[in-house]
């Protein structure tokens, strides 16, 4: 087997791998810093956000608004120490990107424009048109060519970590084009795969988004943090479930149902205004809207239509300049894919799911328990997210958390021992097995992508917009099932050359159990908060839940979950208020 | 509108025969399907070991370029109603080493990519804001639809000139040459058109501009490429009649 050993150990090149990585670079230009990506950088994830990324610049702001819109918005779940490093670092770590030479949308004198964004009482939230993502990433990954030392396996897949003593020392990856299996050891590694929406069946998400760091940690015995958090987006496109970013209703976008009445004035979000009021409905948190549809639906308010319910979000009466200039990308994509141009029609919508809150548990430095273990961006949970983003948040939070994770790692390496010569048993175990059970099996009769829709379906079922005991336990039967069936799962591709079933196998191995942390954490969770809303259990209880979920494997099967308090720096537990 | 529609996919395995051949898979045809959604049923459904890259469906990653019935398209926007009554062929894209099926080897363009210096060049010396730097809509708009970009290479596998003189730095990589040279905020053209230089390809370039064609963002690289060409006939005039560097 090929081993090649690095300092610091990089996987994922979206936004916070690519944003570790120069902090690396730039901390001590020495380290050999290696990035495992299994996509070229460049198709990662992040590339498809739209709307924005929030941090104060206008005058009439302050960090201190920011961070209370930032609590308030995670129902209190978010520990507030993260919070301020975030709204304390995020500006400063916006205008690193503009020096990169991010293509921000401006004012007429030439500063950086800002938009309004759901939850956020300022106008604060920084765009690239809507392609805030794809310019955010293309800067970070140009900028990165510039530093030769960032040694980069594309189209590589981790399949383990590899421990030894306690520490994380590197992985064992798949070199897709060859086939080849290799050991890459390092004295830190820093997971930064994205989110995990693919384990529910209606996803904004790509592909690729099938938590394999989440996995990865978890399987090397670092817990998962509130995975119960699963962020519903109010507005994807019925059928493929693709973003309709909510800077459309920044820019003054309504939600309507049947009648062509804007319901969020039901829900306790506001009074309907010609012109769109922060914190107010169209602008309240995502949280709130996805929920606010459910209750729609049960009232018979919404449309019927072949890919589900679905209500409309109108953007007419903004015009076609409007459009053009600050959302020319829905326009495309509701062109492309729905066959309705926003300019005339009303856009149909229905909540998706969009983001994960929890993720592998980390400090403020990206530390996870596991010593040489680091996380940061939509795989770790910080905490500064709780049980509800804010939108434009989480592009601000890889940059921030991204360049503290590199820059800590760039210290912990310093004295860190060399990778010990033990590690090599293990890879070599490990190609063992995924030759055994999957490259040479010929014989199981479970397909792939059957078991991933079941469990897909499952998930919604289990785990959606409401959840309750009953629905939840019915899912952690039906997945504990599917674990037992994919021992049996057999693949029609047996090629070492690109292989792109064998790697569908591997992440669904890890979607499964992200599946079970969420459902199980969801069980403990007795209480309803942000995105987590139990019918059985509707009020939030600070008393017994103001705590984060921590999800450990199990050898006997379902995770361990266990809680741990929540931290309160400035800002105590109060209500969520919206629009009044 | 009929219900199934017939693809016949490209297959080509090193490992195997080593010849290519076409596979013919029939796919039910719902409304809104786009090529790429055929793919994924028959990956799923039919065939697991057909091999493609793909990954937000979207037209954003710029992941899932190939060959529809010839043509360059993201398959992700390509839709299937639009190649009734089929068969719809699906290759791999042209120019670039097929890694297998309808997955193609880009190395020699992630390395162009790096040669141009795709990032923000100051001069040593020169004054950085404390703030953001000034750049009013008008200059944004001078570079800013070069930036749109997604790397997908249709344009590299439409190119003529690509396909004869694989030194050719393409188009692509010079649309985001001229995308930073052209920023506001960059001081790096002169290096850039040094490497530009270097290429012979960029004269053989017409206009006729089939990379503007494909282009699935609307980018003109044609027009960034030609753009290159009169700078450096400047610059090699500007040597010519003051070889001691006037400016």
């Amino acid at each position: 087997m090929e081993v090649t050993a690095h300092d610091i150990l990089l996987i994922g090149g979206g936004g916070a791998g690519l944003r570790a990585a120069i902090a690396i670079a730039e901390a001590n230009p020495r380290l050999d810093i290696a990035m495992v990506s299994k996509v070229y950088p460049m198709r990662s994830h992040t590339v498809s956000a739209e709307g924005g990324a929030a941090a104060v610049i206008a005058p009439n702001d302050s960090l201190d608004e920011h961070a209370y819109d930032t609590i308030s918005g995670s129902d209190w779940l978010a520990d507030q120490d993260a919070v301020e490093i975030f709204v304390n670092t995020v500006t400063q770590e916006m205008l690193r990107l503009e020096h990169w030479g991010c293509p921000w949308s401006r004012q007429p004198d030439g500063q950086i424009a800002v938009r309004p964004f759901g939850g956020m009482k300022k106008e604060r939230t920084w765009f690239a048109a809507d392609k805030t993502g794809f310019h955010m990433l293309h800067s970070l990954f140009q900028t990165s060519l510039k530093y030769g030392e960032i040694k980069r396996y594309d189209e590589t897949f981790a399949t383990k970590l590899l421990v030894d003593d306690g520490a994380v020392q590197g992985v064992v990856a798949i070199e897709l084009s060859s086939g080849k299996i290799r050991a890459i050891t390092a004295k830190a590694v820093i997971l930064c795969t994205g989110g995990c929406g693919r384990v529910f069946p209606f996803t904004t998400n790509a592909n690729i988004c099938t938590g394999d760091g989440m996995a990865l940690a978890y399987w090397a015995g670092a817990p998962l943090k509130d995975m119960e958090m699963m962020q519903y987006h109010p507005t994807g496109l019925p059928q493929t479930g693709i973003l309709i970013t909510e800077g459309s209703r920044g820019e003054g976008g309504w939600l309507v149902n049947k009648d062509g009445y804007r319901y969020l004035q039901d829900y306790d979000l506001g009074k309907p205004t010609p012109t769109p009021v922060l914190r107010s409905m169209e602008l309240g948190p995502r949280d709130r809207l996805s929920q606010a549809f459910v209750q729609e639906m049960e009232k018979g308010r919404t449309l019927k239509g072949p890919y589900g319910d679905y209500v409309h979000l109108d953007l007419r009466h903004l015009g076609e300049k409007k459009i053009d200039e600050k959302l020319p990308m829905v326009r495309e994509l509701c062109l492309n894919y729905s066959n309705i141009d926003p300019v005339h029609q009303m856009i149909p919508v229905r909540p998706v799911v969009h983001y994960m809150m929890g993720g592998v548990s980390t400090n403020v430095n990206g530390e996870t328990p596991l010593k040489g273990l680091y996380a940061a961006g939509e795989t770790a949970c910080v905490s500064m997210n709780g049980a509800n983003r804010l939108g434009s948040n989480s592009l601000g939070e890889l940059l921030v958390f991204g360049a503290r994770a590199g820059a800590h790692a760039a210290q912990y390496v310093t004295g860190a021992p060399e990778p010990s010569a033990r590690l090599l048993a293990q890879a070599a175990d490990e190609e063992k097995r995924i030759n055994r059970e999957y490259l040479n099996r010929t014989s199981g009769g479970e397909r792939v992508a059957v078991i991933r829709e079941e469990m897909q379906h499952a998930m919604e079922s289990a785990a959606g917009i409401y959840r309750t005991r009953k629905t939840l336990e019915e899912g952690a039967v039906k997945l504990a099932e599917l674990k037992q069936r994919f021992m049996a799962v057999a693949l029609d591709d047996h090629s070492r050359t690109f292989n792109t079933q064998l790697t569908s196998v591997l992440e669904l191995a890890g979607m499964l159990e992200i599946a079970e942390t969420i459902v199980h954490s969801a069980i403990a969770r007795e209480e309803s908060r942000g995105a987590h809303q139990r019918i059985d259990f509707p009020k939030r209880d600070d008393q017994k839940f103001l705590a984060h979920s921590l999800a450990y494997g199990n050898a006997q099967g379902v995770p361990r979950i266990e809680f741990a308090p929540v931290t309160i720096t400035r800002w105590p537990p109060g209500e969520r208020v919206y629009g009044r | 509108m009929a219900d199934k529609i017939t693809l016949e996919v490209a297959r080509y395995s090193p490992e195997h025969d080593g010849e290519r051949r076409f596979d013919r898979y029939e796919v039910p045809l719902h409304e809104n399907w786009m090529v790429l959604d055929a793919l994924n049923y028959i990956k799923d459904h039919i065939d697991g070991s057909v091999t493609f890259r793909w990954s937000c469906r979207m037209g954003i990653c710029g992941s899932c370029g190939m060959l529809v019935n010839g043509y360059e398209r993201l398959t992700c926007e390509a839709l299937l109603a639009d190649y009734l009554p089929g068969p719809i062929r699906v290759e791999p894209l042209k120019n670039f080493p097929v890694v297998r099926d309808l997955v193609v080897d880009i190395s020699d363009f992630m390395g162009k990519l790096e040669r141009v210096k795709p990032w923000i060049i100051r001069q040593p010396g020169a004054v950085e804001p404390q703030r953001e730097f000034l750049q009013t809509p008008e200059q944004l708009e001078t570079y800013k639809q070069y930036s749109f970009c997604i790397n997908c290479m249709l344009c590299y596998s439409a190119c003529p000139v690509y396909g004869l003189d694989p030194h050719f730095i393409g188009p692509a990589a010079s649309a985001l040459a001229l995308r930073y040279s052209t920023d506001s905020r960059d001081q790096g053209s002169e290096e850039r058109l040094d490497v530009m230089a270097q290429n012979e390809g960029v004269w053989d370039c017409t206009v006729i501009g089939e990379c503007s064609v494909v282009c699935p963002k609307h980018v003109d690289p044609s027009l960034a490429i030609q753009e290159y060409k009169i700078s450096a006939t400047k610059a090699w005039f500007r040597n010519l009649l003051m070889p001691w560097g006037g400016k």
